[in-house]
């Protein structure tokens, strides 16, 4: 299928880990760049200042890559929980209802399918059908499911929703996207905050002095200036919209292979199919499930246009692959269990 | 120059043996664990079926003997001795007759509709339903895990070191019974991976 579900199991957690580990660097190597490029302007810009006035000591750069550690940190080690929190689920700990009992069983079951613990199970008070997995490893992860997918899909069915989860937790997907939906939370936060600071009166003074503070070098020093100033500032434009992009690139390969460790785990590829089935024609929005987590449900919970299309600008923009092509997959698989059924017992 | 080549070469030797040796070992546990599974939920189902016949019991006097078939199997297979070779061939036998008696009594249960009506009955359908597919999926990771394993062993250059790591062929968990093969869920979970 793709060249990332030829890899074994081990491989494939392993892939996950090197990319989680990139992803948390990577974003505390971005803060630093932010500071540490905003010292270098304004040292640029103060270089002919009398020493008094010269920015010497690399203040900003190293406040920014605290606060990129510490929030990495912070995300990284709060990230299930900001999940679970930021879509309003309700743990299932004490099953009320034949339903809520029949999911417990049922995520039971699939955890011996599957051969992980057992994970904290999670109800969203959505009417539309969804499902994502979070956690940080397979010993915390946690399943949750709306009270939409409960309603609608029969105990197979739910099955293999369950087990679609299970395998992202297997493999350790969930760690990769958790972390990630974490991360773009923070930088969404960040980009507010530098907004605000960004378009204060305060903001114009950096490059002013850089324009107008030199001596002897103003001409050489003044267009450096402002073109590293542009690209400081783009780059705090871009860093939300290339962590969206991120989180897109991250999930739609995952998606078919996750589909494939939840048919091995049922052997029942025609019950996932027509769960997706179903979850597709509810087409109403999960309201519930916001963008920074919907590379982690099991369908697009915006009901976005383009996860049904492909080609270039899905394969840009959209979090899921298609559907349509899914659903095909899965039955695909199906039939050919039933083909070599019937053949043998004939 | 050589000598050089000869201990980089004797290094990887080396690194690839410790690899496959624990790799062996690994898939062994996981196989022995994977089993231990088998029981857990075998256990579950010995201890719940008491219970869940004593809820039945009142409602369905009349179906005494899909009860007392069920009862009879249970307490066969909680006496099995597990031990010794061919454990697991006789485990499978009277989990298997245990099975098929759950089965009718599942058939008698989904005949009469008022039985259903009743949550208790009800709960105790969902209940069956997940004993029976626990202990399948406890089988299936267990065949898939073995499998996994005896094909490691088996597969040159690792079957150079079985030996070394004590590796043995593990039996899969068979279906016997002609009866329960009919079943097509059980039947397609219980086969092994080609």
């Amino acid at each position: 299928m793709t060249d990332e579900a030829s890899l074994t199991l081990f491989q494939q957690q392993e892939a996950n880990r090197r990319r989680t580990t990139l992803l948390v660097v990577g974003f505390v190597l971005f803060f630093a760049w932010l500071g540490f490029g905003g010292d270098f302007i304004y040292w640029l810009a103060t270089a002919h200042e009398p020493p008094a006035a010269r920015h010497t000591v690399w203040w900003f750069g190293m406040a920014a890559t605290a606060l990129g550690v510490l929030l990495a940190w912070y995300a990284y080690s709060t990230g299930p929980e900001k999940v679970l929190w930021a879509t309003g689920a309700e743990e299932v700990t004490d099953p009320a209802t034949d339903q809520q009992r029949q999911l417990v069983n049922v995520v039971e079951e699939m955890a011996i399918a599957a051969g992980v613990p057992r994970p904290r199970i999670w109800i969203v008070s959505d009417p539309d059908p969804n499902a994502f997995a979070t956690g940080l490893d397979p010993r915390h992860a946690h399943v949750a499911v709306t009270q939409g997918l409960l309603d609608l899909c029969s105990r197979d069915e739910l099955q293999a929703v369950i087990a679609h989860e299970l395998g992202h937790v297997k493999n350790l997907d969930v760690r990769l996207m958790t972390t990630l939906a974490a991360l773009v939370g923070a930088v969404l936060l960040m980009r507010d905050g530098a907004t605000r600071i960004f378009f204060s009166p305060g903001s114009g003074r950096i490059g002013g002095s850089g324009g107008g503070g030199g001596r002897g070098g103003r001409k050489n020093l003044g267009p450096l200036v402002a073109v590293l100033l542009v690209v400081w500032i783009v780059s705090w434009i871009l860093a939300p919209i290339i962590s969206q992009l991120l989180a897109l690139a991250v999930s739609r390969k995952r998606e078919y292979l996750a589909d494939a460790m939840g048919a091995q785990f049922t052997r029942n590829p025609l019950a996932l199919a027509s769960a997706l089935q179903k979850i597709e024609s509810a087409d109403a929005p999960t309201t519930h499930i916001k963008q920074g987590a919907a590379h982690l449900c099991i369908a697009d919970p915006l009901g976005r246009r383009l996860t049904s299309h492909e080609g270039f600008l899905a394969d840009l923009l959209a979090t899921h692959p298609p559907m349509a092509k899914r659903i095909t997959i899965l039955r695909g698989m199906g039939y050919a269990a039933l083909k070599k059924e019937g053949g043998s017992a004939a | 120059m050589s000598s050089w080549l000869l201990l980089i070469l004797l290094a990887a030797v080396a690194l690839w043996l410790v690899g496959a040796y624990n790799g062996l070992v690994s898939l062994k546990n996981q196989t022995l664990n994977a089993f231990k599974q088998i029981d857990v939920q075998l256990k579950r189902r010995h201890d719940l079926i008491p219970n869940l016949v004593n809820a039945v019991k009142g409602a369905m006097d009349f179906e005494r003997s899909t009860l007392e078939a069920v009862i009879q199997a249970r307490n066969q297979a909680v006496q099995v001795n597990a031990s010794g070779p061919g454990g697991v061939k006789r485990i499978s036998q009277a989990e298997n007759a245990l099975s098929s008696a759950l089965q009718r009594l599942l058939v008698v249960v989904e005949q009469y509709p008022q039985l259903k009506a009743t949550s208790n009955v009800g709960q105790l359908q969902e209940e069956l339903t997940s004993t029976e597919n626990r202990i399948a999926f406890a089988r299936q990771l267990y065949n898939d895990t073995a499998t996994q394993y005896n094909t490691r062993q088996q597969q040159f250059p690792t079957s150079l070191v079985a030996g070394l790591a004590r590796a043995q062929p593990a039996d899969l968990w068979e279906i016997t019974d002609q009866g329960e093969r009919a079943v097509p869920q059980v039947d397609l979970s219980l086969k092994p991976k080609a």
